[in-house]
């Protein structure tokens, strides 16, 4: 029933790859300090970016988290930009002020890279708002972990959302662990698709390490956000395979939990179907495969010849160019 | 441990640990909460191991609802318990500041001295670890700004050990900003309580020509600063203030009537800052003792920035400390927003 055609499978297969990829090599560039601060990976959950962010247009808008390489890759952030971003550099998609945490891309309309639980459910209802009010056909995705439904921030979001029906889809990738504090130990209704149907919009779970059940629903839940209808909510049931950041000695749950979860993993997942229906063989994923790695590659070297910023322009960004005050001009 | 001298080397991460767990043992009323305390072991490892002696009762892992479990903490010591409230940073604790500011700090007075908020708010502060915007604030002395709560940083290994136990036994809200920079540091603990005030600044290294006032994680910096000073024959006095409400207006006073100089460094931004607080007691007490306008440095006035060679820049360094010292000592005046910014551009008397 979900079943996407052989190219569209393709495609999606092509995309998780590159994520999966890149932030692999993001870790090794962690490893040899090229990238500092927080690094949180989303290997493992790459179906839900793939299968929802794709289906965007290019003026619908995403707010994401900390975890957000791979929607920013997705909504066709540049990956040059996004690497050159993780080293601090000039050609950053933040001009490098931001780092792995804080990817912004005005032209994309990604609005983040928001690093603060739950902070950018307010913020995509304020876009949502906004295009209601002019009229605009155009959708916000914002994507948030399962941690961040016990905030308030996202109890008073969705309600706003449904109170006066913005077009904002609400994607809950439910990784099971919010760090180290497992679902069960953080909501006291762990039916999350439940919870989010009390405040009136339409919710269901997904499997989301299948990308083409992600797919599915995001066009069904896109279609009825689209409408007008008011929003909508997916929780996608996933797991994140790796650390919750670069600091974690991943205490909280065990080797076979995880490994169970890597036999669900979503790249294997479709790759195994497309094989079974005689779509795939091996040296198409290599060629998949050598593709992302070129891609990357390309990517790695552009970040590492981009600049970094001079200290003497430190001030900027902090008001409007022709708005600052005395304070910010020293 | 050695016995005779009554002291042990340990981390601060160690000494606050072991700071709790001793309170815990003491008192069945203290107990620990707060986002992955628990079964993660502390995000920055300070309660690690907690959950293992106490349980998960005492050692209570809480959902990302800060705003909920500090107001919890704060309805709990109402009713008799001495919750230790960890906020995984301060950077979080913006979302519990309603129940800080609205709760914690006024009910006593509100209720005309009914109640009382015996809680102890535990958070990591703090920048220099290329986290960038969000997570490196510098806000002790913002919430220093309101009657009602106290406000403690330490900066010693011996104040992380020794800090709890007397912020524990006070009637009223305190809260401890722990700089993360300063989890890894190792020192010297006496293993039985010094008894020292929570409210009395500690002169860290003395000295006759300049008073150098500070508290956290620019200790350090500080101390190192004085000794590039010493090279040049300059002699500065740290002051490490510990807390900043109350702040000890009385060490800072002393200091500055035998040294006549003061800058004062802190690691938040200088626009309405307890750096300005602390420059206008000094005016306001001590205007004659000084022979100079008081410096400051502070973090620049900018949200702090990912690559590593701006946050230096715009982080109070040993460099820029000892510019605004060398300015004290020759009596120059601090221009402006420069005063934070570059050494050098200053005006000689
Ligand atoms: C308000 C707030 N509290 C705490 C944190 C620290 N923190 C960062 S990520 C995280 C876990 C979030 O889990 P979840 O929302 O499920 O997303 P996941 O990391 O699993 O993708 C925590 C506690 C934070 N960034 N913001």
């Amino acid at each position: 029933m979900n079943r996407l055609d052989t190219d569209a499978r393709m495609a999606r297969l092509r995309d998780m790859v590159l994520m999966r990829r890149f932030e692999e090599r993001c870790a090794q560039l962690y490893q040899q300090t090229k990238i500092r601060g927080f690094l949180h990976l989303y290997v493992g959950e790459e179906a839900i970016a793939a299968g929802i962010c794709r289906q965007l247009r290019p003026g619908d808008a995403v707010v994401a988290t900390y975890r957000e390489h791979g929607h920013a890759l997705m909504k066709g952030v540049p990956i040059g930009a996004v690497m050159a971003e993780m080293f601090g550099r000039v050609d950053g998609c933040s001009g490098g002020r931001g780092g792995s945490m804080h990817l912004f891309d005005a032209e994309h309309r990604f609005y983040g890279g928001n690093a603060i639980v739950a902070g950018g459910l307010p913020i995509a209802v304020g876009l949502g708002l906004a295009d209601r009010m002019n009229g605009r056909d155009r959708v916000t995705a914002c994507f948030f972990g399962e941690g961040a439904m016990a905030e308030g921030e996202f109890h008073e979001s969705m309600n706003l959302a449904a109170l006066w029906d913005l077009p904002v889809l609400f994607c809950c990738e439910n990784n099971l662990y919010a760090m180290g504090t497992a679902l069960g130990r953080s909501e006291a209704q762990t039916d999350l698709a439940l919870r989010a149907s009390g405040y009136g919009m339409p919710a269901w779970p997904v499997d989301g390490m299948d990308v083409e059940a992600v797919h599915a629903a995001a066009e069904r839940a896109i279609t009825h956000v689209r409408s007008g209808a008011g929003p909508a909510f997916l929780e996608l049931r996933t797991f994140r395979f790796r650390a919750h950041s670069m600091y974690d000695p991943e205490l909280y749950r065990t080797k076979e939990e995880v490994e169970r979860w890597r036999e669900h993993d979503p790249i294997d997942t479709l790759a195994a179907r497309m094989t079974a229906d005689g779509e795939l063989d091996d040296d198409a994923i290599a060629d998949l495969e050598a593709e992302a790695d070129t891609a990357i590659d390309a990517a790695v070297e552009f970040a590492d010849a981009s600049p970094v910023e001079d200290v003497a322009t430190l001030l900027r960004h902090v008001y409007a160019p022709d708005h600052r005050t005395e304070e910010v001009t020293a | 441990m050695n016995a005779a001298s009554g002291s042990v080397v340990m981390t601060a991460r160690e000494a606050m640990r072991t700071a709790m767990s001793d309170a815990m043992r003491d008192d069945p009323r203290v107990f620990l909460m707060g986002e992955d305390v628990g079964e993660y072991g502390g995000c920055f490892a300070v309660s690690a191991g907690m959950l293992a002696e106490f349980g998960p009762e005492r050692v209570r892992d809480t959902p990302l609802s800060e705003s909920g479990f500090v107001g919890a903490g704060i309805g709990a010591a109402m009713a008799g318990m001495r919750p230790i409230v960890e906020i995984m940073t301060v950077n979080f604790s913006l979302l519990a500041l309603d129940q800080i500011v609205n709760n914690a700090a006024t009910l006593r007075h509100m209720s005309g001295g009914q109640l009382g908020v015996p809680i102890v708010i535990r958070m990591t502060t703090g920048g220099g670890r290329q986290l960038a915007a969000q997570h490196s604030h510098s806000l002790d002395g913002w919430y220093a700004h309101i009657p009602g709560i106290k406000v403690l940083a330490p900066a010693t290994v011996e104040d992380f050990r020794w800090m709890l136990k007397p912020a524990l036994a006070d009637p009223d809200p305190v809260i401890i900003f722990e700089h993360g920079g300063l989890y890894a540091a190792t020192g010297d603990v006496p293993t039985v309580d010094p008894g020292l005030p929570l409210d009395r600044a500690v002169v860290r290294r003395a000295g006759r020509d300049l008073a150098m006032i500070t508290f956290g994680g620019t200790l350090p910096t500080c101390l190192a600063a004085a000794d590039e000073l010493a090279t040049d024959g300059i002699d500065a006095e740290v002051i490490d203030l510990r807390s900043l409400r109350p702040l000890d207006d009385a060490t800072i006073l002393e200091s500055v009537a035998r040294t006549h100089r003061a800058v004062v460094v802190d690691e938040g931004w200088r626009s309405g800052g307890i750096s300005g607080e602390i420059a206008a007691r000094i005016m306001e007490q001590a205007f004659y003792e000084l022979d100079a306008p008081v410096g400051r440095v502070c973090t620049l006035e900018v949200p702090l920035p990912y690559p590593r060679h701006l946050e230096l820049a715009a982080l109070p360094s040993v460099e820029r400390i000892v510019g605004a010292a060398r300015t004290t000592m020759e009596g120059g005046e601090f221009v402006g927003a420069t005063a934070s910014a570059a050494p050098g551009r200053t005006v000689p008397r």
